[in-house]
């Protein structure tokens, strides 16, 4: 097994027991990156001689006996995290040009555990799109198929895990984004409960629905990350200010006796049919394992789709207006005026779907609609997390498919947009919900592309889902199934 | 022709600045006057990814308003999003209270024209950030470019509404001016008009007397002045009369006050108005305000204008006109309480700080929180009248003299030599003296010709310097005089 193979907790082992340096493992990546990413386009910016550097510092921090868990290791972020020095884009043109001035929280905490981060990763355009095609610097092609998609909006942090560009990467999740391309890249993704972790230094998409969350190779790894990057920061009002547990403690203690809900609405006619038989399998493996499965109903799930697309508009039509080209970015001016500039700009630096959600999110929140669209989603919002917390009473967790079928072919849905907000139909409740959720690899399509499974917990109780996933990742293989590039 | 055939409808909204020192959503410095855009930081300026925290210190001089104007506060408000793009908005949209603003339900006691009293209700008040300022061809390159100032944006501002009760601009001065005083009082704001601390806008409409509906309203703006204000709603109302009795309609706008022609003039109309596409931030959590805090700043609220008077009335004697004009500034109530408790004499130091101390303000341009002349001091000099050190008129010496130098006044009485002359054996020889000089008037006094009395009286405190005790010259003078 190569290097570029290895897991967060295997290489931290070799770096602190002198089987290798930090400095090594990084130019192992970047070599990886310069041989593979002409063919998957997973980053919009690498950052070579800075993480040399980071990791000539790593390694006197492990000479020194200082070294935590991710010291050393080489990571990557989606290009939506605030990254001091660095260009951060959001794969927009209207931010081809923004050097970050400061580091978001999450990067920060990463940064001073000692992770060495070796670019900035390729994603839907401002975090808005299921398939990472809507990005200024051309889409992302999946690892396992490159006639495919990734899956998005962070399709580049989930492909370049796949890839091995790095060993694990930062995405977010506003509808799916984690979750979605973790799947589709059978790679392993959690969404922590909203609030779990910082958004400040995020770029905001949606912002009651945004949350930061890891993508990595296995479960353990996720545990790390999710570590180093939860809690409470006071510069970010909607984070949650509750103790952190130690998510590596209980993660073997398996499954026996837990209850795993399977809700109805989410095994439906026009399933993938090898996706309904990856679920099937998964669920026997659990009922081996000593699971008990008990059928539920979240009855409001229909409405999720179309909730989500009001609220995430509306927020976003509102989260984005900060791009007019004042003071940041890219500035069209054709000495026309001032309202001539905003909209040059605007127009300019916007990709279609960026438009498009803008448009949709005005047109909810206008004087005479508002009640109409967003009030109403608002309420079927609060139907929908009722749904969860009714659920949770008789179960520990949910098991549903991420997405209802495999990785689609590069350029299939582009020119259906409801077509693709569907895609996302089984991971948007538990943004509207707010809870948490995790994809794990659960099977491959006969075409050879990754399928995912869904684990939803309780608020806050990423514990949990750890524990499950970790059950089921010791009883499958196929989370060391391997990208042939 | 004209207004009197109208009635005068006026409601208005008031911005304030508050004085708190960060911004309301950032750590920045609040200070005016500093270097363009030296007082910012990534929330702001509205970065990417950058998130408001809500300063603690504004909600609770929200709250403080909001107790001294008999609002209710709401135990859970929302903070909301005004959308619209202007270069002095860094994020596109201005964080404001919409649906659920902190306070709700208050109302003012104001002093009508013909003096009686009158209430006028408070619709609400909220919290909001300023916005940034723009400079228009000043700078480094000037001419046809502008340049953005984000020192003032993310500053504290309370939006104050009132009920469209006020039925005069006079009302709407004294509902101002009155609000103005409070705020003061309650050290939530410095109440600099011209530097755009107290900003007021004001809707104005009119209708014949005896209707019931409103009549169709302008709201006018970019008022800096108790005075502009007055000047620009009977401007209004003068322009909404003569609309009226030519058949015409006045049209709902938005009219900018011009304070060079006293003028306003149309500035945008309902059609052009804004759909501010309000929405909960989402950046913001609901803000909780418990009982227990709201009765935390009950507790530590100054106390009022309105009681002061009513105070200094009961406990130190002075009529009423003398405490409204000590209560009008809280500095100046303060400065005079002090001063009372320290000499104990009510009206003679209400005489003092209203006479001689306020002049010395004026003429010196200086605020009573810096005077010279301490309530300390100035207690210390009244009881040298008391004690007969030195007179009345002396003391108006003495006190010049104090606010030169910031001594105290036994130290310039004794170096000036200013002590009184109480010594009979002196004032008997000076008054001897001002009789052998002035035998004519004796003799006229003598014939029946009290008069003269007055001119001996001058003569020998003149002769004194002011320094002999009147009242000892009187006695020694009118049995010398008798003969």
């Amino acid at each position: 097994m190569e290097l570029i193979d290895k897991t967060i907790h295997e290489l931290h082992r070799m770096l602190i027991g002198g089987e290798v340096t930090s400095v090594a493992l990084t130019r192992a990546f970047l070599q990886r990156i310069a041989e593979t990413d002409n063919r998957i386009n997973a980053f919009i910016t690498v950052c070579e001689e800075q993480a040399l550097k980071d990791s000539e510092a790593a390694d006197r921090l492990i000479a020194e006996g200082k070294a935590d868990l991710l010291t050393g290791i080489p990571v990557a972020l989606k290009d939506i995290f605030l990254t001091a020095g660095v260009r951060t884009t959001c794969a927009s043109k209207i931010l081809d040009t923004f050097i970050a001035p400061y580091d978001g929280t999450a990067v920060a905490r990463l940064k001073e555990r000692g992770a060495v981060i070796v670019g900035k990763l390729n994603m839907d355009e401002f975090a808005m799109g299921s398939s990472n095609e809507n990005s200024a610097f051309g889409p992302v092609k999946n690892p396992w198929d490159t006639s495919t998609v990734p899956g998005g909006s962070s399709g580049g942090s989930a492909a370049s895990v796949a890839a091995r560009q790095a060993v694990a990467t930062l995405g977010t999740d506003t509808g799916g984004s984690i979750r979605q391309p973790a799947s589709h890249c059978g790679v392993v993704g959690l969404k922590p409960t909203y609030g779990r972790v910082s958004r400040y230094g995020v770029i905001a998409y949606a912002s009651s629905l945004d949350q930061v969350g890891p993508i990595s190779r296995d479960v353990e790894d996720c545990a790390i990350l999710l570590q180093a990057i939860a809690g409470y920061d006071p510069a970010d009002s909607t984070s949650v200010d509750t103790p952190v547990p130690d998510y590596r403690a209980g993660i073997k203690d398996g499954v026996k006796g837990l209850k795993i809900g399977l809700p109805k609405e989410y095994f439906i006619e026009g399933l993938d049919p090898e996706v309904k038989a990856a679920m099937e399998a998964a669920i026997e493996t659990y009922r081996g394992l000593g699971a008990e499965f008990v059928d539920v109903s979240l009855p409001h799930t229909d409405y999720a789709v179309a909730s989500y697309y009001l609220i995430a508009t509306a927020e976003a039509s509102s989260n984005l207006a900060r791009y007019d080209g004042v003071r940041f970015g890219v500035r069209v001016d054709q000495g026309r005026g001032l309202i001539d500039m905003f909209e040059q700009t605007r127009a300019a630096g916007f990709g279609d779907e960026v438009k498009r959600r803008i448009m949709l999110g005005t047109y909810a929140l206008s004087s005479g609609y508002y009640d109409a669209y967003y009030l109403k989603a608002q309420k079927v919002r609060t139907l929908i997390r009722q749904d969860f917390l009714e659920a949770f009473q008789a179960v520990d967790v949910l098991l549903t498919p991420v997405a209802p079928t495999p990785a689609f072919g590069l350029g299939e849905k582009v020119s259906d947009p409801l077509q693709m907000y569907l895609s996302d139909i089984f991971t948007i409740p538990v943004n509207l919900a707010g809870t948490c959720a995790m994809s794990l690899p659960c099977g491959f399509s006969s075409a050879g592309l990754p399928i995912g499974l869904q684990l939803i917990g309780k608020p806050f109780a990423e514990q949990t889902l750890l524990r499950v996933g970790y059950a089921f990742e010791q009883a499958t293989e196929w989370h060391r199934k391997k990208a042939d590039l | 022709m004209g207004s009197s055939k109208y009635e005068v409808v006026i409601g208005l909204e008031v911005h304030v600045q508050l004085t708190t020192q960060t911004k309301i959503f950032c750590g920045c410095s609040t200070r005016f006057g500093s270097a363009p855009n030296s007082q910012t930081c990534p929330v702001c300026l509205g970065l990417p990814g950058a998130l408001p925290v809500l300063n603690r210190k504004v909600v609770e001089y929200a709250i403080r308003t909001g107790l001294a104007t008999h609002c209710a506060i709401a135990p859970r408000s929302v903070f909301a999003r005004k959308n619209y793009f202007y270069p002095d908005l860094p994020k596109g949209y201005q964080i404001s209270q919409f649906e659920l603003p902190i306070c709700e339900h208050g109302h003012l006691e104001i002093e009508t024209e013909d003096g009686g009293p009158k209430t006028i209700g408070i619709t609400r008040i909220h919290m909001e950030e300023d916005a940034g300022k723009l400079l228009h061809g000043e700078g480094p390159e000037a001419g046809s470019s502008s340049f953005v100032d984000l020192n003032r944006a993310c500053t504290p501002l309370l939006e104050i509404v009132s009920e469209p009760d006020m039925r005069s601009s006079d009302e709407a001065i004294a509902y101002l001016k009155k609000l103005h005083q409070i705020v003061m009082y309650l050290g939530v704001c410095d109440g600099n008009l011209e530097e755009g601390s107290f900003r007021c806008d004001a809707n104005v409409s009119i209708r014949p007397w005896g209707q019931k509906e409103f009549g169709t309203r302008a709201e006018l703006k970019n008022i800096n002045s108790f005075r502009f204000i007055k000047q620009a709603i009977d401007y209004e109302v003068e322009r909404q009369a003569d609309i009226l009795d030519d058949g015409g309609k006045v049209v709902q706008e938005t009219r900018l006050f011009d304070s060079v022609t006293g003028m306003t003039r149309s500035m945008r109309g309902k059609e052009e108005a804004h759909d501010y596409r309000y929405f909960p931030d989402p950046d913001l959590v609901p803000l909780v305000v418990s009982p227990e805090w709201v009765e935390q700043v009950r507790q530590e609220l100054p106390e009022l204008p309105e009681a002061k008077v009513a105070r200094f009335i009961r406990e130190f004697g002075i009529p009423r006109y003398d405490a409204e004009v000590l209560s009008a500034d809280r500095a100046m109530a303060e400065y005079y309480d002090a001063t009372v408790a320290r000499h104990g004499n009510g009206k003679l130091c209400a005489n003092w700080v209203m006479g001689e101390v306020q002049r010395r303000l004026n003429e010196d341009g200086v605020a009573i929180s810096d005077s010279p002349v301490t309530p300390e001091l100035l207690a210390a000099l009244l009881g040298r009248i008391d004690d007969n050190t030195i007179s009345g008129k002396i003391a108006k010496t003495v006190f010049e003299e104090m606010w030169r130098s910031g001594d105290a006044p036994d130290k310039i009485i004794e170096e000036k030599g200013l002590k009184q002359v109480t010594d009979t054996g002196a004032i008997e020889q000076i008054i001897d003296e001002v009789i052998a000089a002035n035998l004519d008037q004796v003799e006229e006094y003598r014939g029946g010709k009290d008069k003269v009395f007055g001119f001996f009286v001058g003569q020998v405190m003149k002769a004194s310097k002011g320094k002999a005790n009147p009242a000892a010259v009187n006695e020694m003078l009118k049995k010398k005089l008798q003969g």
